[in-house]
């Protein structure tokens, strides 16, 4: 009799288990179809990109202008522009995000002014991109008279990607054990000395992760330049910074007109015809491999420096 | 002479040391400018991004003001039609407001059950191959620039969309909020799973020791305690949504549209920024200076959200 109930108990248990334990099973199939659904729309578009696209790919289509005709159209003032644009954006971004991390991390005293700055930092990296374009359209392009050009667009993004850089260099700098700085401190090196020859080249790998991915945002970033109105038919190339004369170099490309390969992506795919859409998968093909790329290649450097990094 | 040359000899020394204490001293001297001097560049770069925010409220304030000396203020609040291009003109932020809302709400009614189960997978779930593969992928799709999502939402989506809905229109506010939500999907799944891994062990294993599995502590343990942490996901994703422009540029058509119907083409206050500025409107105009009274607009919400999701996650990291 009593024994007739227990075993009646634990099946009871026992279904009770299983039903719970199916849950189990099943959010797990959940959770799993949820991230390849996600993995999958991911490939949709690089493969809706690349059969669209890859047609139009070839030596031309780098070193063309853009066109009315679609088949003769290239995207040689979009990478150029880009480039000139990016040499302004990180000339300006990598010092002062570095400058900016190493003082709030190796110098800030704990005080209020340290604490504006950290939620001041933490809201930038929230404003929208379009609200920089603003500001740069306002302040660089009138109120500073820098005109559409390379340098309003590269100081622009200089600032969007600036919290990118502090907080990976915050995070780089933050993974030092202090025994390091002690170190440094009781051989009687000055704070700058310990900063320059030991935090800042242990951290550099960390710091580059970061620049990589500022610049990899900062060159598929369309909104805030078209604010600044950059230009979508461009058919002309920003003057050579290098020059055959002396002094060698000028820096007449900075006050130039210019447009970047985002924006004549972007221009293109707002045209009806299909030919013009296919030179925007084909443009769009080039800046995804030049962003994955670059992410993935910081991806990489992170993972690789979790393995070998052992204080 | 020989005294003169003891008197030399004990003078060497001195001479030496005092040479070399006045020495040291300006070599201390000049080391501590130069310290100083790096410290105040340092100091300077750190505080110019203060500069950049006072920037941004200056320039937006200054030409808004502009802008409402000459529309009051309770007609932008209260005007339902949107024509500031048209002779009638009408400020009406409403209606952009309208196409904001719209898209924003499409895009988290995807990105917030979507990237709340992921994160619970891969933190609770998933094994270590299949996480340390999905993290670098879901970065990368975080990675995408935004235009491509666009040109996704326009050519790849929206058609797919009108084969189910046959009379949905090219450009709909439906095609760019989903699209905008697999957008949102990456950040809101790391920041939930940055919040759940905090989580302390001690707590999942309390959990299973009173025989729950693996669900019901995901369910009623993990989530309740990384409550504060994913609820600054959702926000943060509210506030990227609603500040996303290129997407919504693109796919989800430019005219103002004073509708809460997602099958239908609207203009949002980032489009509307977008196709002002590719026109070209003169400085100074009233034209001009509505895009900066709807970034003010844009800004003053995102910044609402921004603080909010701040002070949330600040919670969850200082609860263990």
């Amino acid at each position: 009799m009593a024994t007739a109930e227990l075993n009646r108990d634990l099946s009871a248990i026992r279904r009770l288990i299983a039903k719970a334990k199916r849950y189990d099973l099943a959010f797990s199939a959940v959770g799993f179809l949820f991230l390849a659904f996600g993995i999958l729309v991911f490939t949709a578009l690089l493969v809706d990109m690349a059969v669209s696209g890859a047609g139009r790919l070839s030596l031309d289509f780098f070193a063309n202008f853009p066109s009315r005709r679609a088949e003769g159209a290239g995207i040689l003032s979009a990478w150029v522009g880009s480039v000139m644009v990016m040499l302004v954006t990180a000339a300006f971004a990598i010092p002062f995000g570095v400058a900016a991390g190493v003082y709030l991390e190796e110098y800030a005293r704990k005080n209020w002014f340290t604490d504006v700055i950290e939620i001041n930092i933490s809201n930038l990296a929230g404003v929208p991109s379009i609200v920089y374009g603003l500001l740069a359209l306002g302040l660089f392009v009138y109120q500073f008279g820098f005109g559409q050009s390379v340098l309003s667009a590269g100081l622009t993004l200089a600032l969007l990607i600036l919290p990118i850089i502090i907080v990976a260099t915050r995070e780089s700098i933050r993974s030092i054990p202090q025994i390091i700085r002690e170190g440094s401190y009781a051989l009687g090196a000055t704070k700058w000395q310990t900063t320059s020859h030991h935090i800042l080249p242990y951290s550099l790998p960390g710091i580059l992760t970061g620049v990589i991915i500022g610049l990899s945002r900062a060159i598929g970033e369309t909104a805030p330049i078209i604010t600044i109105g950059a230009l979508t038919f461009i058919a002309f190339l920003p003057p050579s910074p290098i020059t055959s004369s002396p002094p060698y170099f000028n820096f007449e490309w900075l006050a130039s007109g210019f447009t970047v390969m985002p924006i004549q992506m972007f221009n293109w795919t707002s045209r009806p015809e299909e030919a013009f859409q296919a030179n925007a998968a084909a443009a769009g093909l080039v800046l995804i491999v030049m962003t994955l790329s670059m992410n993935a290649f910081a991806i990489y450097l992170r993972y690789r420096l979790r393995k070998n990094i052992k204080w | 002479m020989a005294s003169t040359l003891e008197a030399q000899i004990k003078a060497v020394p001195t001479v030496l040391t005092e040479g070399r204490e006045s020495g040291r001293l300006a070599f201390k001297f000049s080391r501590n400018i130069k310290e100083r001097i790096i410290e105040g560049l340092l100091f300077l770069a750190a505080a110019s991004s203060v500069l950049t925010t006072f920037g941004i409220v200056y320039i937006l304030v200054s030409e808004s003001w502009q802008f409402f000396k000459a529309v009051p203020i309770t007609a932008f609040l209260t005007d339902t039609q949107w024509t500031p291009l048209f002779a009638d003109a009408h400020y009406g932020i409403l209606v952009l407001l309208c196409g904001t809302l719209v898209t924003s709400f499409v895009a988290l009614l995807v990105a917030v059950p979507m990237g709340t189960i992921i994160a619970l997978y891969l933190s609770e779930f998933a094994s270590f191959r299949v996480r340390e593969f999905a993290k670098p992928v879901l970065e990368l799709l975080a990675g995408v620039p935004t235009v491509i999502y666009g040109f996704f939402a326009l050519l790849f989506v929206s058609p797919i969309l009108q084969f189910f809905f046959p009379n949905l229109p090219g450009f709909s506010m439906l095609s760019a909020g989903l699209v905008m939500g697999i957008m949102i999907v990456p950040y809101i799944s790391s920041l939930s799973e940055d919040a759940m891994r905090a989580v302390p062990m001690a707590l999942r294993e309390g959990s299973y020791a009173m025989g729950a599995t693996r669900f019901q502590t995901a369910l009623k343990v993990v989530t309740p305690a990384a409550f504060s942490g994913i609820a600054a996901a959702y926000i943060l994703g509210v506030s990227r949504a609603v500040g996303e422009t290129m997407v919504v540029a693109i796919a989800a058509g430019m005219q103002p549209n004073f509708t809460l119907n997602p099958m239908e083409p609207a203009a949002t206050i980032t489009s509307y920024i977008v196709q002002v500025a590719l026109g070209d409107l003169p400085h100074g105009s009233i034209g001009y200076q509505t895009i900066f009274a709807a970034g003010l607009t844009l800004f003053l919400i995102t910044l609402a959200f921004n603080i909010l999701g701040y002070i949330l996650r600040r919670k969850y990291k200082e609860s263990y």
